[in-house]
């Protein structure tokens, strides 16, 4: 039986880790930015916005699927067919396991550092500002939620897939948090256009800081992230589609 | 070598592997790349090969120190089953010591070996100038894996006393990359900070000490200092292992184990 204080000790860890991790994102562009005057043509204050859209979205979409990376284990062990008998769709169940306290609060913290960066970059209080600062972690949230959905899927086919999976959900967690104009031009393309990730913090970011975009990309780019988040969680969803069809036709 | 066949087998993980590392490579080395762009041609001691070797090899150190792995030992604490580790002759701090140098030596021909490759493929690495580099850089490569087993071992031993290591794995897996130098080397925190960082916390002997050997950074003096600060962390994490061993053992036999 676990007694109170253990259950309280290992909570508390859970929340100063949660903590230590929207902390240690800022301490990582803090240092950068002692070390040089700017990143790819950003000052501080431009990157730590851009940073701390990144990271509120990615905490939101972990909020919302971040069980869905167990999804291989059920698969595997042959836990996943108990939720395909239940009435609720199996995605639901999955995402609705264990929320975990720890990432409400990691939500909370990202969403404060949201508005001290916002202010910290003298973001211009407007309606549509304001409106775009709001909408931008939605919007980044569901392009993170679908790409956990998207490369959690691919365990229907491959089993151990799970370790890629990172490369994209963390990997496109650091792309988003720096200004795309840092990386080769393959590298971009892929990660910033074909999976969206530019559109987490980047193109609404200089809509907020009111900065043309070096690439030469129009300011609108800035107000397409929901449409990027409502296309990427569409495609997300189909993949699902297909994956539960030809795990139910591979006959478990 | 039980454990080198064990790791051997986990091939596919192994590829899954190789490729985020080689991922968050160009990821990072992009961050470094625009780093020098604006700073200058060297940043904290460091030209554009050396952080390029910095960055790829480290992605291949990974790897082999194991820097983040799955609390399984938590999870054998949890359930009771620890107690066959107690029943072999060999102290268990030894057995899984044993077992890891094991993996890590698999992992020194793959994983170590993939992300440099490709990183040397596309950008210029820094190559060491003297042979000695080389043989110091295995030298401290062995102990950055002892160090990295002594914390995984101490975040597990965890759940002898809060019966799961969840939160101080979260700790940890959100900590090492950034107190490590793997994110980027602890030369760009301000240098008191850096220096505490290195003397009195084990982070940065896991990651950041081999690689400035490889790099060789800073002068000949300082290499074997560092390489002194991580024996001292050799010796100093496993007698802590050992003793908080000692102490979980003492708590599984009390709680009738």
């Amino acid at each position: 039986m676990r007694s109170q204080t253990q259950y309280r000790a290992s909570f508390v860890a859970d929340v100063v880790g949660s903590v230590l991790f929207g902390v240690l994102d800022v301490v990582g562009v803090v240092v950068v930015f002692r070390v040089t005057p700017a990143l790819g043509g950003f000052a501080f204050a431009e990157v730590f916005l851009m940073t701390a859209l990144a990271g509120c979205a990615f905490a939101a979409a972990d909020l919302v699927v971040g069980n869905i990376e167990r999804l291989r284990h059920y698969v595997r062990s042959g836990l996943f067919d108990v939720l395909l008998v239940r009435p609720l769709s199996s995605l639901a169940q999955l995402a609705a396991m264990d929320v975990a306290t720890r990432r409400v609060g990691r939500v909370a913290f990202s969403a404060v550092v949201v508005v001290v960066a916002a202010a910290n970059a003298r973001v211009p209080i407007t309606p549509g500002r304001l409106g775009l600062l709001v909408v931008t972690p939605v919007a980044g949230a569901m392009i993170f939620g679908a790409v956990f959905v998207a490369t959690a899927t691919v365990a229907f086919w491959w089993i151990e897939s799970g370790e890629i999976a990172n490369g994209l959900t963390y990997g496109g967690l650091n792309f988003a948090q720096y200004p795309i104009t840092i990386y080769g031009a393959l590298f971009r393309r892929l990660f910033a256009y074909v999976v969206g990730f530019a559109f987490v913090a980047y193109y609404p970011a200089l809509v907020l800081l009111d900065r043309p975009d070096p690439l030469g990309a129009p300011a609108l780019l800035g107000y397409a992230s929901p449409a990027v988040g409502v296309a990427v969680v569409v495609a997300a969803a189909l993949m699902w589609r297909a994956g539960v069809r030809h795990y139910r036709s591979t006959g478990s | 070598m039980a454990g080198f066949r064990r790791y051997a087998t986990y091939r596919q993980a192994t590829v899954a592997n190789i490729v985020t590392n080689t991922v968050f490579g160009f990821l990072r080395f992009a961050i470094m790349l625009a780093v020098l762009d604006a700073g200058g041609r060297t940043v904290a001691g460091y030209d554009e090969p050396q952080l390029a070797t910095f960055v790829w090899a480290g992605q291949g150190l990974i790897g082999v120190v194991l820097l983040w792995s799955l609390p399984d030992l938590a999870e054998r604490i949890r359930t009771g089953d620890v107690v066959i580790d107690l029943l072999r002759p060999i102290d268990p701090v030894w057995q899984q010591l044993a077992a890891d140098l094991g993996r890590a030596g698999y992992a020194a021909l793959t994983r170590f070996v993939a992300p440099i490759v490709v990183g040397a493929l596309v950008f210029k690495l820094y190559a060491p100038r003297h042979m000695l580099t080389y043989a110091l850089f295995v030298c401290s490569a062995l102990l950055a894996t002892i160090v990295s087993f002594g914390c995984r071992f101490l975040v597990n031993a965890a759940a002898y006393w809060l019966l799961d290591a969840r939160g101080p794995n979260t700790l940890w897996t959100v900590a090492a990359p950034i107190l490590s130098g793997l994110y980027v080397p602890v030369w760009f925190f301000p240098d008191t900070l850096a220096v505490a960082l290195v003397v009195a916390t084990p982070f940065p002997s896991v990651i950041q000490i081999p690689l400035d050997v490889l790099v060789e950074h800073g002068s000949a003096t300082r290499q074997l200092e560092l390489l002194g600060v991580q024996a001292g962390w050799v010796v100093g994490i496993l007698a802590l292992c050992r003793w908080v061993q000692a102490r979980g053992e003492r708590k599984l036999v009390i709680q009738g184990g």
